[in-house]
Formats: structure tokens, sequence, C-alpha cells
């Protein structure tokens, strides 16, 4: 018979675990359809940014041909970027370089 | 077609002529179908089971160009990982997306052109406006990759082309553009 070692955790090193799984990035790309006006409406609405931070997202999709949108867990930037299909966006994740 | 605009009362509104109205509908009811024919809609409940295991949906991407633009791959240089969120997602992608079209097709009906009336006129809650707003956007892309929209110079060259039929699906284009962006500008 055995009983299981007891062993030693430490919280910071989990938390520094869950950090190092954090980074994904959901990224918008550049397409010849839709609004300027719209793609700036959908970063604000879904997204809930500002005005101005919205328009400078669309202003970067729009001259740079991409924009990493929003960062965090890879399930969260899944979900947004399903979000972003619904909205029509052309829309990918991907594991940032950072 | 009278723009939109925001009512006192909260609601944004528009009128249309009928042969607008028609036009709208007959585009988003191809959308529908495009996309149903992709993903049929299940007579029954879905299996529990199934979705559990993962087999709820496809796992490549469609070959018709507009389809692969309405429902795209959500991993870009990774087709493992493209195929696994396809067949996880597309299905109620393709639900959200004929929802959308058929608010946008109800809408016009309940405005009048179920009655041929000449104008339609439509008032439409911001529930309604979302979905306006994206199925919109979904007929301007199926519209876009018909027409070999791959630029925006491409966008702005349609009106030189020799083709009749090119020159008219662009004014159809353009036009679609004029009415989501009077929607965006009161949404």
């Amino acid at each position: 018979m055995t009983t299981p070692t007891p062993v030693e955790t430490e919280k910071p090193e989990s938390d520094l675990v869950v950090q190092l799984e954090d980074p994904w990035v959901t990224i918008v790309w550049n397409d010849p359809v839709n609004l300027m006006s719209y793609v700036a409406f959908v970063f604000r609405t879904y997204f809930g940014y500002t005005e101005e931070k919205a328009n400078q997202l669309m202003l970067a999709v729009h001259e740079e041909g991409r924009a990493v949108v929003s960062s965090g867990r890879r399930e969260e930037q899944e979900r947004h970027v399903q979000a972003m299909h619904e909205y029509g966006l052309w829309a990918t994740l991907e594991r940032s370089d950072v | 077609m009278k723009p939109f605009r925001r009512r006192r009362r909260g609601t944004v509104t528009a009128v249309f002529e009928l042969n607008e109205a028609q036009l709208l509908v007959n585009l988003a009811s191809q959308v529908v179908e495009l996309l149903q024919d992709r993903n049929a809609p299940s007579e029954s409940e879905p299996d529990p089971l199934a979705q559990m295991i993962g087999m709820t949906g496809p796992v490549l991407p469609p070959e018709d160009p507009v389809l692969a633009r309405l429902l795209p791959d959500a991993y870009r240089d990774d087709p493992t990982e493209a195929a696994e969120f396809r067949r996880f997602t597309e299905q109620s992608l393709t639900a959200t997306k004929v929802g959308n079209a058929r608010v946008l097709i109800e809408c016009l009906e309940a405005g009048g052109l179920d009655v041929g009336a000449k104008n339609v006129e439509v008032e439409l809650d911001a529930t309604q406006v979302m979905g306006w707003l994206r199925a919109l956007t979904d007929i301007r892309i199926a519209l876009a990759v018909r027409l070999g929209i791959e630029t925006e110079e491409d966008a702005e060259r349609l009106a030189e082309s020799d083709d009749e039929a090119t020159v008219a699906m662009g004014d159809v284009f353009d036009w679609l553009g004029f009415v989501q962006e009077t929607l965006v500008q009161v949404a």
C-alpha cells in the first residue's frame, strides 16, 4: 500500500503557466468589400472600444492590410473570430510572436 | 430609396421602392439558398452524442468561392486547426447568417412588399438593425466575389466594363454600399 507523496505547489508558479499559455491574437484582414464605417462600428459595438481606438484599428486594417484587434486566451480569441465572421469581417487567430 | 434615419422613438426607418425591395429580397434569398445547400437545416434535434464527439459539421473549406469567403478558415496557416474549428462552428455560423438574411426579408415583406406596395417602408429595432447590417454585408460579399472584386481598385473599375451585366451588377453593389452606409450612420 502506498499513499501519494504530498506535492508542494506554489501559487505564483501556476499563475506563470497560465500567463505563458496566453499568447493568442485575433487578426482582422483588409478586404475590398467592407465599409470603413462598418468595420469601425463592429470594433465599437462588439469589442466595446472607444470611437478613437475603433477608428485607429480600422485604419490599421485598411492601410497595413491587417491588425491585431484582441489578444488573450485561445478560447476567447476563437469566440472573437467566430463573431467577426458573423459580422462578415475576415478574421483569423494565431499564436502571438511575442 | 429614402435613406435610413432615426426616429424619436428609437427605431430607424427607410423607404424602398418596390423594385428595390424585391432586389434586396432576391439577393438575400440567394445567400440563404447558397448557405443551406452547404449546411442543410437538420430535420430533427441535433444528436448530443454526435455533438460530443465532434461529428457536427464539415471540416473542409467550401469549394464555392462565395461560401469560402462567407465561411472562412479561422486559422490561416494551420489546416488541421482550421478543420477542427470549422467542424464545431460552421453550422452555427451558417444558422446565424441565414437568420440575419431572414430578418431583412421579413422586414421588407412586413413593410409592404408582400402586398406589392409602391413604397416599402421598414422600421427596425436595435436587434433588427444588427441583422440588416450583417445581412447587407453578406450580400455585398457574395456579389463582390462573383464580380471578381479582389481589390478596392477592382470595385472602382466595374463601371468601365464593356459587359453590360457587369456594369449593372456593379451598380447594385454600389447601391448596397450606400444603403448600408446610411444604416451604419444611424445605428
